[in-house]
């Protein structure tokens, strides 16, 4: 027999299902149309709800909330504006593949399309942002359809749903239900790999005598480091990371051969070109990380191991494809590699790469260099902070320099390489993660793209290492002028027109230091990190015009990279 | 090559829109949509007609799949299918061409369904070829305008081994059983 249930409002079912899902914390910003649902958040007390002062913010915080813990990160907005300034959010999350749901205001259903006050179609704006987005129409397909938006957004393959809530469905009462099953006839994930295809790659690997793992984000998702680890070491097998990947293999490890792609290392890309088998985990063949489709990793044998079957064959075309979980897949490929191959002249040749092309380091000019900085930072933390890193060329010499030995410890905007995601990603991020150091680490140009958030972080007491890498310029796009444009620095020098980024952080009130030579790295970090009870803001001056190298020009092979020691035009 | 992509999809608000955005945010090409509802009114079938080279559609047919309110999706191309489209073509007439065009109506087994002192407007069914070759032979008389309503296809029912009966003389061996 059903009991009999009380009705409740759309308000009330709202946070119960919340509760269902055990939601820790709501990243969000009141507004008209959420009004009723704030009005219940006064006495709600089984999660808090943080408030960011950009809704732009709130999305970037769920997202750093999401990949530093891997649950689902939430948000609550008001419609109109509210959901607008949401949407770069959801294409970053889209684009890195982030579990977060999205609720936004909407206003009420007879006004939905009479260009009322503040509303907007969220629904047609971020259609092909999202995963799956929901407008909810009666409050009886409430609770469902929020138990099928953070099933969706964190099963498969994870991703950002939206779902849009007009003012009258959120009013308007109905007996609450929370369904156990969800039941999406058009959504199942496959999870198990193929068992013939496991066993085939399996034969592969034994077989290989160049065989090279090439690692993306999708082997964090999926939780499957430990089994990452497992084939690796039993196998003596290299491990090149994506930029997502990073942290899902200790880059302190000797097998480790760091980043591939544009700026990664030079023997990771030699080595992707030479290698006879390539076994992509959780990675998607991005342009960033190929190169040139044509040229790229042409001698070897491809296995791509992808929860999402359009990965498979969408840039490049694979020998070997399986469809599954990478955490369970890696597993199973482990356990079938009852021999392993000898890699000893394949090491050789590797440690020659490493040798012939090394990072170029510490030109002991004095002047204070970003990757000094990043080196200092991963010494002083032992690679065991989380490190939030915004978009640019410090982004890069943190995949470089830092040695991250966690997974879940590096999150950037890798896909679609947002500026001003790290400043409110760390916010999110430090409420997941309390054990450990958050640091933001951005540029003049991306910090203040959400500097706002500056004060969240201060009105929650986190205590995050805000810092700033101050070359006065927007770095990434000036060495891109200076090698492919002309050397016409057009509207990338912020040297005249920076803001006193010390004075803004004790405004906001950080405690704040500002370092301009190499010799205070170490003592001011000591003294940054031995606060704890509020928000650290530390600017480095660097030097001005640094480049990031290694590097592959877009649109050329992987094996043609720029360096400041080999003459690109030498190299093939 | 062209394909044609039978798609079920839930028949729910903003369906057929995620499709089209799918198309248009991956730069597919899309030479006719068409939706309906099926047997079960909580689904609709779309048919698409597309193309690409075989990595494209491989991506077209795994993108309709990957959308949450697509069921089913099934690449109807080099199966034994039946193709249909509809169009009304309206064309205008003189004394004497009247005739003749209902005489090509009629070879096209097509109908007049509407006509005035200055113009005709036919209705022709059949594959996406017959309608292309109708609109050929018309234009010379000055089309006025033309509504196609994009393909829709169903795949052939299996057909079952059926012993022909054979009408006429028996043969010697038949005469023999009996």
């Amino acid at each position: 027999m059903k009991e009999h249930k009380q009705k409740m409002s759309g308000a009330e079912i709202f946070f119960e299902c919340l509760h269902k899902e055990k939601v820790e914390y709501i990243f969000g910003y009141p507004g008209g149309s959420v009004l009723k649902l704030y009005e219940k958040l006064y006495d709600v007390d089984f999660l808090e709800h943080i408030l960011t002062r950009h809704e732009q913010g709130a999305t970037h915080a769920a997202e750093g909330y999401a990949k530093a813990t891997g649950k689902v990160g939430v948000v609550l907005v008001t419609s109109g504006p509210g959901a607008t300034n949401t949407v770069t959010g959801i294409a970053d999350a889209y684009m890195d593949s982030i579990p977060i749901v999205v609720f936004t205001g909407q206003v009420p259903t007879r006004l939905i399309g009479n260009d009322a006050f503040q509303e907007a179609d969220i629904m047609g704006i971020t259609r092909p942002i999202t995963k799956h987005n929901f407008l909810v129409r009666d409050v009886k397909e409430l609770a469902e359809t929020i138990r099928k938006a953070f099933f969706i957004a964190s099963t498969g393959r994870p991703g950002p749903v939206l779902v849009d809530l007009p003012k009258d469905v959120i009013n308007s009462m109905c007996e609450f239900e929370y369904p156990e099953k969800v039941d999406l006839r058009g959504y199942k994930p496959t999870f198990m790999g193929h068992q013939n295809q496991i066993k085939k790659a399996a034969e592969m690997l034994k077989k290989a005598k160049r065989p090279l793992l090439y690692v993306g984000g999708g082997v964090i998702m999926s939780g499957g480091t430990r089994e990452l680890a497992l084939l690796a070491k039993e196998n003596n097998l290299p491990v090149t990371m994506t930029l997502q990947g990073l942290g899902a293999f200790p880059g302190t490890d000797d097998l480790s051969l760091g980043m591939l792609g544009m700026h990664g290392t030079y023997w990771a890309n030699q080595a992707v070109n030479s290698c006879d088998l390539l076994i992509a985990l959780g990675a998607r063949f991005d342009d960033r990380v190929t190169g040139k489709v044509e040229s790229f990793s042409t001698k070897s044998y491809k296995i791509h191991v992808d929860v999402d079957p359009t990965a498979i064959d969408k840039n490049v075309l694979v020998d070997l494809p399986i469809v599954g979980d990478v955490k369970h897949v890696l597993a199973e490929l482990a356990s079938e590699m009852d021999e392993h191959p000898d890699l000893s002249e394949w090491w050789k040749q590797i440690e020659k790469w490493k040798k012939e092309c090394p990072f170029d380091l510490d030109p002991n000019d004095g002047m204070l260099r970003t990757q000094f900085v990043i080196e200092k930072i991963s010494e002083k933390t032992k690679g065991h902070a989380v490190v939030v890193s915004d978009v640019g060329q410090h982004q890069m010499w943190i995949a470089q320099h830092y040695k991250f030995v966690h997974p879940r410890s590096h999150l950037t905007s890798g896909g679609l390489g947002t500026m001003g995601f790290s400043v409110p990603a760390s916010i999110g991020a430090a409420f997941g993660v309390k054990d450990r150091p958050i640091i933001s680490i951005s540029g003049d140009g991306g910090f203040q793209m959400n500097i706002q958030e500056l004060i969240t972080a201060v009105a929650n007491k986190l205590p995050i290492k805000f810092i700033v890498i101050n070359n006065s310029f927007l770095g990434m796009v000036r060495q891109w002028q200076e090698l492919f444009h002309a050397e016409k620095y057009s509207f990338t020098d912020l040297s005249k027109s920076n803001p006193d980024f010390r004075k803004v952080a004790e405004a906001f009130g950080l405690a704040a230091f500002s370092v301009e030579h190499p010799k205070e790295v170490d003592s001011v970090l000591d003294e940054a990190f031995a606060i704890n009870d509020r928000p650290v803001f530390i600017e480095f001056k660097v030097v001005k015009e640094d480049m990031v190298f290694p590097m592959v020009p877009a649109g050329a092979s992987i094996g043609e990279m720029m360096t400041k020691r080999l003459n690109p035009k030498t190299m093939v | 090559m062209k394909h044609t992509i039978s798609v079920l999809v839930e028949n729910r608000f903003g369906a057929f829109n995620r499709v089209a955005t799918m198309f248009s945010g991956r730069g597919f090409n899309i030479h006719s949509i068409s939706i309906g509802e099926t047997e079960e009114p909580e689904i609709s079938r779309m048919t698409l007609v597309t193309s690409g080279d075989d990595q494209i559609i491989e991506q077209v047919v795994k993108q309709l799949n990957r959308l949450i309110d697509t069921i089913k999706v099934i690449d109807l191309t080099g199966q034994p299918r039946i193709e249909r489209e509809l169009a009304l073509i309206t064309v205008f007439y003189q004394k004497g061409t009247r005739t003749e065009l209902t005489n090509i109506c009629d070879i096209f087994r097509g109908n007049i369904v509407d006509i005035n002192n200055r113009t005709l407007t036919l209705e022709i069914t059949g594959p996406p070829d017959k309608i292309d070759a109708v609109i050929n032979v018309v234009s010379q008389y000055g089309i006025k305008e033309i509504a196609r309503s994009g393909t829709v296809a169903l795949k052939r029912g299996e057909q079952s081994k059926i012993q022909p009966i054979r009408l006429g003389r028996t043969t010697t061996k038949e005469k023999e059983k009996v």
